[in-house]
């Protein structure tokens, strides 16, 4: 119980200082947008509403995993830049206790990509989204937003020990774009690509988004993208203690 | 048995030099440091920038993993019961940072109240009342980043009482502050050993660890080279004198052959506006005045003076003395 009330506690005020940064929330603002307009430029050729449908559900999780993985590493340099890591660290929970609601609450802006992303192309492009199973599409949106922020948790946690390792945040955004499937099938890729896009909850979460849109079964996809982000928060715990205590052998919390 | 105790604390940090031969260079920021502080004691680790306080404390506060020795806090092992040692201690630190700019005051102590278990019902009473101890009542909803320096580190030492722990570190807590802020701070201080807390107090001003410590320690270049009440360590060095010669532009080899004069214990320089004062303790029964000036040809020479040592020459002849 303890532990619940400190997840939702910590998310709700990381939500609050990411969503009071005005420079940090104009990238995301603009960003979703930018992806979107991109994806609709190139899709209207094929000239299929079912096309760009796809595009636009493709674009809008493109955004949700930009604002998830490029501000991971960048959640932890500010803390680092606050002086509230080491602050953080000498507190009694367990460290995933504090992190992983830094992430989801950087996942959560996630949802206002999708919505952004929608309402853009419904205004801007004409494409009108039916979705099929509201209920449905709800739930996988809510299932991607929470796999995202548990797979940025297991990226922060690498990002504790190693300062310049927010890089590396900006270095999976694009290769996930296109091995998730977000704009272009897997099935295009070669068949060495596919278990690693099989092991990124965000493959399963864009398959989910858009069968519930679509008309199909999400259920199962939406079940392995879970699976996978209980996996990865799994991960990040067991190694969250061994990372702290390389960061407290090597004197890198206090480090800027 | 002592609240915090501290066993030949050694602490290594390695940096690497070169950037395509890279060669791995150890530096020993603490190098066998040990001592006690008994509950409710005010205890000063006293010492210049770099003399390891900062290390000292951050290995007792569980941030550090020691290379060697062992560090307890109220019986727990700073490394192996970690999670025990940080339920029962608060931290704060000098400076301006160490705080969420754009949360309000307000709300970075709730967070805080939420880390450290504070129950939800008595937490608003609590804020309440450390927001009055520390003089912030009235501004704790305005965001953090408009506070000043002297408010945010008002703000730090209330973040540091919220789950009212049994022991305090404090490094450096004045640092940067006015000096009213400062005054201001150091009766909060004295007020928290009155209701009984035990602190460790790091800081580099002499008058602030006289005034507020039972016992002191003084640190220079990772080792303790002094330990006792303020008064021990007056007592240290009430004998001898104090020469203090006022130049203007004094070489360093002139230092040093002054500080080689036979009967001078330590030799320091102050600057002062655009001259340098010269301070050289002396040992007692000792006139060095002519030889001191006969080692200053050719430096132009103000005003003489002579007087006795203060607590602060005898921690300024420890932290030079080789």
């Amino acid at each position: 119980m303890r532990a619940l009330r400190l997840l939702g506690m910590g998310w709700y005020f990381q939500f609050k200082m990411i969503s009071r940064s005005a420079f940090e929330g104009i990238g995301q603002v603009i960003w979703p947008l930018f992806f979107a307009t991109v994806a609709f430029f190139v899709f209207r050729a094929g000239d299929s509403p079912r096309t760009l449908l796809y595009a636009s559900l493709g674009a809008a999780v493109m955004g949700m995993w930009s604002a998830t993985s490029t501000t991971a590493g960048a959640a932890m340099q500010r803390e680092r830049w606050f002086g509230t890591l080491e602050l953080l660290v000498a507190t009694p929970p367990h460290f995933s206790l504090i992190l992983l609601p830094v992430t989801l609450g950087m996942a959560t802006i996630g949802l206002y990509c999708m919505a952004a992303t929608l309402l853009w192309g419904r205004f801007l492009f004409g494409i009108h989204v039916s979705i099929v199973h509201p209920f449905l599409f709800g739930l996988s949106i809510l299932g991607t937003v929470i796999s995202f922020g548990a797979l940025g948790f297991l990226f922060a946690v690498c990002f504790v020990r190693f300062r310049a390792a927010w890089a590396l945040g900006n270095l999976f955004e694009y290769p996930v774009w296109l091995i998730g499937g977000f704009l272009v099938p897997l099935a295009l890729f070669p068949d060495w690509v596919h278990p690693i896009s099989w092991v990124l909850a965000p493959t399963w979460g864009m398959n989910a988004i858009r069968e519930s849109a679509l008309g199909g079964s999400p259920v199962n996809d939406l079940a392995v993208c879970l699976g996978l982000g209980v996996a990865y928060v799994a991960i990040g715990v067991l190694v969250t203690e061994r990372v702290l205590r390389a960061a407290r052998v090597s004197g890198a919390l206090s480090l800027t | 048995m002592a609240v915090v105790e501290a066993q030949d604390l050694h602490r290594t940090y390695k940096t690497h030099t070169g950037t395509i031969r890279r060669r791995v260079k150890e530096i020993e920021a603490v190098r066998g440091v040990s001592f006690g502080i008994e509950k409710g004691e005010l205890f000063g680790l006293l010492g210049p920038n770099g003399a390891g306080k900062t290390t000292t404390i951050k290995m007792l506060i569980t941030l550090l993993i020691p290379t060697s020795g062992t560090g307890r806090v109220l019986g727990y092992d700073v490394v192996k019961d970690a999670r025990e040692v940080r339920k029962r201690i608060g931290y704060v630190f000098g400076g301006e940072r160490g705080v969420y700019e754009r949360l309000s005051g307000y709300d970075n102590l709730r967070y805080f109240a939420e880390l450290y278990g504070v129950p939800g019902r008595v937490q608003k009473q609590r804020i309440e009342e450390l927001l009055e101890l520390v003089g912030l009542k009235g501004r704790e909803q305005e965001r953090a980043e408009g506070y000043s320096r002297g408010m945010k580190q008002r703000l730090h030492v209330a973040r540091g009482l919220l789950h009212d722990p049994e022991v305090l570190f404090l490094d450096e807590p004045t640092l940067g502050l006015d000096p009213v802020g400062a005054r201001e701070l150091r009766a909060t201080i004295a007020s928290l050993t009155d209701a009984g807390k035990t602190i460790l107090l790091t800081t580099h001003y002499m008058f602030e660890a006289d005034a507020l410590c039972d016992r002191i320690a003084v640190i220079a270049r990772g080792k303790i080279l002094a330990e006792g009440t303020p008064r021990d360590l007056k007592r240290g060095v009430t004998q001898g004198s104090i020469v203090e010669v006022e130049v203007y532009g004094v070489a360093d080899e002139t230092i040093e052959s002054v500080r080689g004069l036979d009967g001078v214990l330590a030799v320091s320089v102050e600057e002062r506006d655009q001259a340098q004062v010269l301070v050289v303790q002396t040992k007692a029964d000792v006139e060095l005045t002519h030889a001191i000036l006969s080692h200053l040809n050719g430096a132009n020479v103000g005003r003489i003076s002579r007087r006795e040592p203060t607590l602060e020459d005898a921690y300024v002849a420890l932290v030079t003395e080789e």
